[in-house]
């Protein structure tokens, strides 16, 4: 920032800053959670006691999060990403050594009364550290081999410890964000297409190691991509999950079955229904105008999200906003994608709607680093 | 970090470019999202609405309830009557030992039944109802009632049963239900959905198999919507099945169970028909057994027994039994002779107790032989001579013929199981079946129901009501479907040569009732229920030389099983014939005295509709008729007019 700049800007400070907070954003964040909570009673049978009352008290103490961080100024954060990305990156360790097993995989850590998944507070901390580091960077060395080099181990660290545990859908986020923060950073297109090439690669190498010694995924995650490709295959068996989402999604039709009447889920045809399917008990019972009301909530998010990026002129700011809502982007796109049966089943929740804590958190601090990046973006004097 | 104003333009243009680029990118993939919905919630709607009510409803069908079987006057044969029974739901029950146990405190189970019935438990979900006893009285359905507070899961349920309130009289008839079998499924093409319905009950053997379709009605069934495990969430519609048609048999209950007690646990069988109409009024095959035994699912040990039995109580030996018909049969070789007029009336044969054709000697019953017959003395007293002279001049194609003209040697249309075609021989049929030549001596023992022939005890009756009315009478079972009488169709004239028909009339007469008849001692001195008779008595095995040198000269001498069988037609009253009666007394020893007072009873108390009146009986006879008769009574109960309190019971 210039001197002359520093003259004829300031940045808020104090209470004012509550005026700058992008309420805009706060509006459509807490529209978007409200759809959630009617889905959460909806499947619930309407027991808001069963999942609702704790979704509403993580959102509130995620919204408190959010405006707590986003007070905070902008430069603060960026010296915290290098520590917030060791941090990350010691408790993936944690997990790989010391994780809780559920569900076959290592995912949480038991930290007294808390339980962490330092998966998820990975996908925030690559995102600062990747602001950071591209704030930091020459903007003339940005596609140099070797910076993209040290950028791609940035990203790939935690990506590998998550895929580890073995978490691929968090990997694979993870991957995607900081894939994105690339891109937004100005990395020439040459390497994305070269990585997309080599990705094609990789995914005929992936099933070529199946069955071998040195099989790369799971078994499971094997049967979740055939299932994907034919979901008829087994329809009792791992084709189960997407057949039954996308018969509940499918038989919504236009307006849906009306507010708890979705047969899918209130009989439990519909597995996970409270969390990463829940975008089909919206479609079913309130049918594509329902779905595509979300999408399009989703999508304003984004928008204020790339607005405010572009107004920040600044790189840190810009780039964390991107990121964060990029990230955003994938969440929701995947999981849709996933339960329209366009993706595999990868364990990605529906931001802001499926029930759960930790992404939520994850989510709301992110959308924190936001605020704080509209908030004390340097203004005209008035 | 320091950078230049330049650069930091030229950042903030990247982002800004980049940013474009990618909102632009999420747009389409928005976009894509979008299309893929609108595709599957509009255009591919429908289907995947039916495969989510596929999902979720699931049909449940409802057993109708099966048509009840009557009697002509509408006595019940086969009923329905309230079956209750036990049934747990294991998640309300807990522990299912513990709760089997409980249970077992307050109605009586067996080890063995809490076995079985912790097994189904545990093989089912949880929210699956399991029979654990069946059949259950008042008292025990009460006691159970009592004890629902303390006994959480365990209710009582009431169904409906198949009941036969007269057990073993109707057996043979009627028939008995049970569960479907691997068997009855196999049979059928396309098996009813009803079918598989666990417990679910189907005819056996009789009418309650010949007429299941009938009696079965159709499904009902339920909708009812269901989750993911199967658990039924609510009802969503019901429609009521159809329940069967009810049959009403041409069986008069009375007459049937005086019949079956008349034949008194021998091994014999007795059909009474009305001539006019072909109706069965009774059928009887004894010993019979429970059929109750078998809804209920038959014991081992009861089965076996049944089965090992020499009397055969299973066998309806009226329909299924084929048997010489001995001396019944003459009237078929005199009708097949006068009918070509290879004799007159008057025309007399010598009897000289036996004759020699082509080297063999064929003997008449009575060894002294009956010197010069006529056609009525012929008939009255049975000479087989007489009808050896026939056989040589008529030939076997012409009694064929007249035996299959008066119904022998085929399957009558009825509902009942297993009926044997009996047995008409023909040439053809030697040379097909044992690629024999016919020789004169196998007409000859034709000619007096013996060697090829065989009947069952219903082609017999037949044959009979068809030489009462010169019609060509059919057998029927079935009266009415659901209270409609079907009338019994006209029967075609028969084109008997009347002149001839009399006098083989007159011949059964004389036998009945003619001093010298050789069924003369169960004559009826009530001159209006007199009948026309024959007897027959058909040999099963000869006495051989080597028991002729043991000193064994008669019938009762014999082992049961060697002994001949004993056989008994008429019809009556003599004048305006109304009905036709059959006896077969397997190994009865001789038609006259066993067979033919059995045909008597039956054929007084047909007419008399009760019991025979004791003043229709021979005098000397009446002190011992009334004895049995009266034993009968106290077995079988008053008999009285038709639909009597004892056929409403």
């Amino acid at each position: 920032m210039s001197y002359l700049e520093y003259n004829v800007k300031h940045t808020p400070t104090g209470l004012a800053k509550v005026l700058h907070i992008n309420w805009a954003l706060v509006v459509l964040l807490v529209a978007v959670a409200s759809v959630g909570f009617l889905m959460l009673y909806s499947v619930a049978g309407g027991n808001p006691a069963l999942w609702v009352e704790p979704q509403m008290k993580r959102f509130a103490v995620g919204l408190a999060v959010m405006l707590i961080v986003g007070l905070v100024p902008l430069w603060f954060w960026r010296s915290m990403s290098g520590l917030a990305y060791a941090v990350s990156v010691i408790l993936l360790l944690a997990v790989e050594f010391f994780g809780a097993i559920g569900m076959g995989a290592q995912r949480w850590l038991e930290l007294g009364p808390i339980r962490l998944q330092p998966s998820e507070l990975a996908k925030i901390s690559v995102i600062m550290a990747m602001a950071a580091y591209y704030d930091w960077l020459d903007v003339r060395k940005t596609s140099h081999p070797l910076w993209v080099l040290v950028a791609v181990a940035i990203v790939a660290l935690p990506a590998f410890l998550t895929l580890r545990q073995p978490d691929l859908g968090t990997a694979l986020l993870i991957l995607g964000g900081g894939g994105l923060m690339m891109f937004f950073a100005g990395v020439s297109l040459w390497y994305f297409g070269g990585v997309l090439a080599g990705g094609g690669g990789l995914i005929a190498l992936v099933f070529a190691s199946r069955g071998t010694e040195w099989q790369l995924l799971k078994d499971y995650q094997f049967r979740r991509i055939d299932s994907f490709l034919d979901p008829a295959l087994d329809p009792l068996g791992a084709g189960y999950h997407i057949n039954q989402a996308m018969i509940a999604l499918g038989s919504g039709g236009w307006s849906g079955r009306g507010f708890m009447q979705g047969t899918q889920s209130r009989l439990n045809f519909l597995p996970e229904k409270h969390t990463d399917f829940i975008f089909t008990t919206l479609a079913e019972e309130f049918g594509f105008v329902g779905g595509a009301s979300l999408l399009v909530l989703y999508l304003a998010v984004i928008a204020t999200c790339v607005i405010a990026a572009i107004k920040a002129r600044n790189r840190f700011a810009s780039l964390i906003i991107l990121g964060v809502a990029g990230n955003f982007f994938l969440y929701f796109a995947v999981n849709m994608a996933m339960v329209m049966g366009l993706a595999p089943v990868v364990g990605v929740p529906l931001p802001l709607v499926s029930y759960g804590g930790s992404a939520m958190m994850v989510i709301m601090l992110g959308f924190g680093l936001v605020q704080s990046a509209c908030v004390h973006r340097p203004r005209e004097r008035p | 970090m320091k950078r230049s104003a330049r650069d930091n333009a030229e950042s903030v243009r990247t982002i800004t470019r980049r940013a474009a680029l990618l909102g632009g990118a999420q747009l389409v993939f928005a976009g894509a999202l979008v299309l893929r919905m609108r595709t599957m919630q509009l255009a591919e709607a429908d289907e995947y609405r039916l495969l989510a009510e596929e999902n979720r409803i699931n049909i449940r069908l409802l057993p109708p309830s099966r048509g009840l079987i009557q009697d002509r006057h509408g006595a019940i044969l086969a009923d329905n009557v309230q079956n209750y029974r036990v049934v747990l739901v294991r998640e309300d029950a807990g522990e299912p030992r513990a709760a089997l146990e409980r249970l077992a405190q307050v109605i009586p189970l067996s080890d063995a039944q809490i076995e079985r019935a912790e097994r189904d438990i545990m093989r089912h979900r949880p929210f699956v109802p399991v029979t654990i006893a069946d059949r259950l009285n008042w008292e025990e359905v009460a006691r159970i009632a009592a004890n629902a507070p303390a006994m959480p899961g365990i209710t009582p349920e009431v169904g409906l049963s198949r009941h036969y309130p007269f057990g073993p009289e109707f057996a043979h008839v009627v028939g008995y239900v049970g569960p479907v079998s691997e068997a009855d499924l196999a049979e059928r093409e396309n098996p009813e959905p009803l079918l598989m319905i666990p417990r679910f009950q189907i005819g056996k053997i009789g009418i309650e198999r010949e007429m299941e379709e009938m009696l079965r009605g159709s499904a009902g069934h339920r909708r009812v919507e269901v989750n993911a495990v199967g658990r039924e969430m609510r009802e969503l519609d019901r429609q009521e099945g159809d329940p069967g048609h009810n049959v009403q048999l041409t069986l008069d209950r009375d007459l049937q169970a005086f019949t079956m007690a008349r034949l008194n646990e021998e091994s014999a069988s007795a059909v009474i028909m009305e001539v006019a109409t072909g109706d069965i009024l009774a059928i009887a095959s004894s010993p019979s057994f429970d059929p109750n035994l078998f809804v209920r699912g038959i014991t081992v040990a009861d089965f076996g027994g049944l089965r090992e039995n020499p009397f055969r109580p299973l066998s309806n030996k009226s329909v299924q039994g084929a048997y010489p018909p001995g001396s019944t049969f003459k009237m078929v070789t005199a009708l097949a002779a006068f009918e070509a007029d290879l004799i007159t009336p008057d025309e007399r044969v010598h009897c000289g107790g036996h004759i020699e054709v082509s080297g063999r000697r064929f003997h008449c019953w009575r060894r002294g032989g009956h010197g010069r017959m006529n056609l009525v003395a012929a008939l009255s007293e049975s000479c087989d001579v007489y009808f050896y002279e026939l056989a040589q001049r008529v030939g076997i194609e012409r009694i064929n013929a007249m035996a299959t003209k008066l119904g022998l040697g085929q399957r009558y249309q009825l509902p009942l199981s297993a009926m044997s075609e009996g047995l008409n021989p023909s040439r053809q049929w030697k040379r097909d079946r044992r690629g024999e030549e016919w020789l004169v001596g196998d007409t000859i023992n034709a000619a007096i129901g013996q060697g090829f022939v065989l009947s069952t005890p219903l082609q017999l009756a037949v044959m009979t009501a068809r030489l009462a009315t010169n019609r060509e009478v059919l057998p029927r079972l079935v009266h009415g479907i659901d209270g409609d009488d079907t009338a019994p169709p006209e029967y075609a004239p028969l084109g008997l040569p009347p002149d001839v028909l009399s006098l083989v009339h007159r011949g059964m007469w004389e036998c009945a009732n003619h001093t010298r008849g050789t069924a003369y001692s169960s004559r009826i001195v009530d001159e209006s229920m007199q009948m026309c008779g024959k007897t027959g008595t058909s040999q099963v095995f000869s006495i051989t030389a080597a028991e002729r040198a043991e000193g064994i000269r008669s019938q009762e001498q014999l082992p049961w099983n060697r002994r001949n069988h004993a056989l008994f037609v008429a019809f009556a009253p003599e004048t305006e014939p109304r009905y036709a009666v059959s006896v077969v007394v397997e190994h009865g020893g001789g038609g006259s005295t066993s067979a033919a007072p059995i045909g008597r009873d039956l054929a007084l108390a047909v007419q008399a509709g009760g019991l025979p009146p004791i003043e229709a009986y021979p005098q000397p006879q009446r002190n011992r008729i009334e004895t049995m008769l009266r034993e009968i009574s106290i077995r079988i109960g008053p008999l009285g007019a038709p639909g009597s309190a004892r056929s409403r019971a």
